[in-house]
């Protein structure tokens, strides 16, 4: 699929080379995706408000914004967007960036779970709740543990908190590590190009 | 007999281990075969696509690869795998050049996808692969006085082109009034319940959750279902700490629709899980369940 590229500024360039990024010239700016968005009251910049600004080339006040990470990925502005833009996946890929270029807010810990996150799948290829939560308190704030020590108590009591975590067999582990790290080579060399 | 590959997902050996058990029961009574990915592996979820897209979808290209050996659809009962599973194999039809480095990088593992498989949600088979009188004929329990809200969540119906209508779906509306349940109205059924952010935004999630309980028990509902883990686990899980932020008393059992599938289909209480429920659901369903 391609779109043609109006607005030629380099921060509108590096949105649309991502898969779904590239209509964001396409918007006209009527403000359904923000009026469907459930956080929009929380982020520091509507979603609309969002595109406008990308347009405008304000690449340091989007990235260094809280709204993309309030995006719960629930595709309600994909699916009202008149112009068949997927403003979600425009939110990924700001998160992208603003990971990439570490500009990310302090005002978040979304970026500290994604980042613990994507390493527990890298590494093992498989997502343990308990390993998972666990190594994302000690990053963030050991003690707000204590806060949701509840919910947990309530998950262990009932049995939804296994202590030993799934595994892969090794043959299986070792195939798709083969793969994630020839993945990330390819990706590596796309982003020096 | 109708039979399919099945991808579980993390959240089935965690905390959703009754989605599984009592969607493998349901399907048997259905002549359904849910069929385990061998050796499958975590979808990566949005948060790995955030952080690193390509290895992301590889990630989700090896379980597809892995289910095309074998050529039926793969079916996810979580949501949130249904949905990143099914983008990464459009991405795949649609971006060549994505193609192209997915099976490059599948090479190193001496695997190749093709894009011959469909995604499917395990809801999209029950409701629409079954029919109505098939569902019916199974029912043991009367479940006449039950009044259910059926909460799709965000993404079960959201990935293009959907099985169901992307805001106002009925496909799980039919399949409890097939079971013999009442459906009661529930206008917030596809809104999200703030599933990705409960660790790290918890306020907000919070704020999210309160609006679906309050929904659905001003619709006079007895119990909400599922089609999602995430949704389960802040419905069900959270419903306390809810309770005490927003000072509300919400006692509102949250099933699987699979589970209530199960009771109307007379299958006893441990087979489906209900033990794991943390919002009791006996004192409401003490007249439906099977021990």
């Amino acid at each position: 699929m391609t779109t043609k590229i109006h607005g030629s500024n380099s921060f509108i360039q590096e949105i649309s080379s991502m898969p779904g990024g590239e209509k964001i010239n396409l918007c006209i700016q009527c403000g359904t995706c923000s009026a469907s968005c459930p956080n929009a009251n929380r982020m520091d910049y509507t979603p609309r408000e969002l595109i406008a600004m990308a347009r405008a080339g304000m690449r340091e006040e989007v990235l260094s914004s809280n709204s993309m990470w309030l995006c719960l990925s629930c595709y309600m502005c994909t699916v009202r967007c008149p112009r068949g833009i997927v403003p979600t996946y425009i939110m990924h890929a700001l998160e992208h960036l603003a990971m990439r270029h570490n500009v990310s807010t302090p005002r978040t810990r979304t970026p500290t779970l994604y980042r613990v996150f994507s390493d527990t799948v890298h590494n093992s290829g498989y997502i343990p709740r308990l390993g998972c939560m666990t190594h994302f308190y000690l990053k963030v704030n050991p003690f707000s543990a204590m806060k949701n020590m509840p919910v947990a108590l309530a998950l262990f009591r009932h049995g939804r908190m296994p202590i030993k975590p799934t595994r892969l067999k090794p043959e299986a582990l070792g195939q798709f590590r083969a793969i994630l790290g020839k993945a990330k080579a390819l990706e590596a060399h796309h982003e020096i190009l | 007999m109708r039979y399919y590959s099945y991808f579980p997902g993390c959240c089935m050996h965690e905390d959703s281990r009754a989605y599984d058990t009592s969607a493998q029961a349901v399907a048997k009574v259905l002549d359904t075969e849910l069929i385990k990915l061998e050796d499958w592996n975590c979808c990566g979820s949005t948060p790995y696509t955030v952080v690193d897209e390509l290895a992301a979808f590889c990630c989700c290209a090896r379980n597809l690869a892995l289910a095309e050996k074998r050529g039926l659809d793969l079916l996810a009962a979580c949501s949130d795998c249904y949905l990143i599973l099914a983008r990464t194999n459009q991405h795949f039809k649609e971006y060549p050049e994505i193609r192209g480095k997915i099976n490059e990088a599948l090479a190193t593992g001496g695997l190749e996808y093709n894009g011959n498989i469909k995604v499917r949600h395990i809801l999209d088979v029950f409701a629409n692969d079954i029919s109505h009188d098939e569902i019916s004929s199974k029912v043991k329990v009367d479940l006449g006085g039950l009044k259910v809200a059926p909460y799709y969540g965000c993404q079960v119906v959201r990935p293009t082109p959907s099985f169901d209508d992307p805001e106002y779906p009925q496909s799980l509306d039919r399949l409890t009034e097939s079971l013999g349940a009442q459906v009661v109205p529930f206008p917030l059924k596809t809104r999200c319940c703030g599933g990705s952010l409960i660790l790290s935004e918890e306020d907000i999630a919070l704020g999210l959750i309160h609006k679906l309980l309050s929904n659905a028990a001003s619709n006079g509902a007895d119990c909400i279902i599922a089609v999602c883990p995430f949704c389960h686990l802040n419905l069900d899980a959270y419903q306390s700490t809810v309770n005490k932020k927003f000072k509300t008393n919400f006692s509102l059992p949250i099933l699987f629709f699979t589970q209530l599938m199960g009771i109307a289909f007379g299958i006893d209480s441990k087979t489906l899980g209900l033990q794991e429920n943390i919002v009791p659901p006996e004192k409401v369903l003490a007249s439906y369940i099977k021990h």
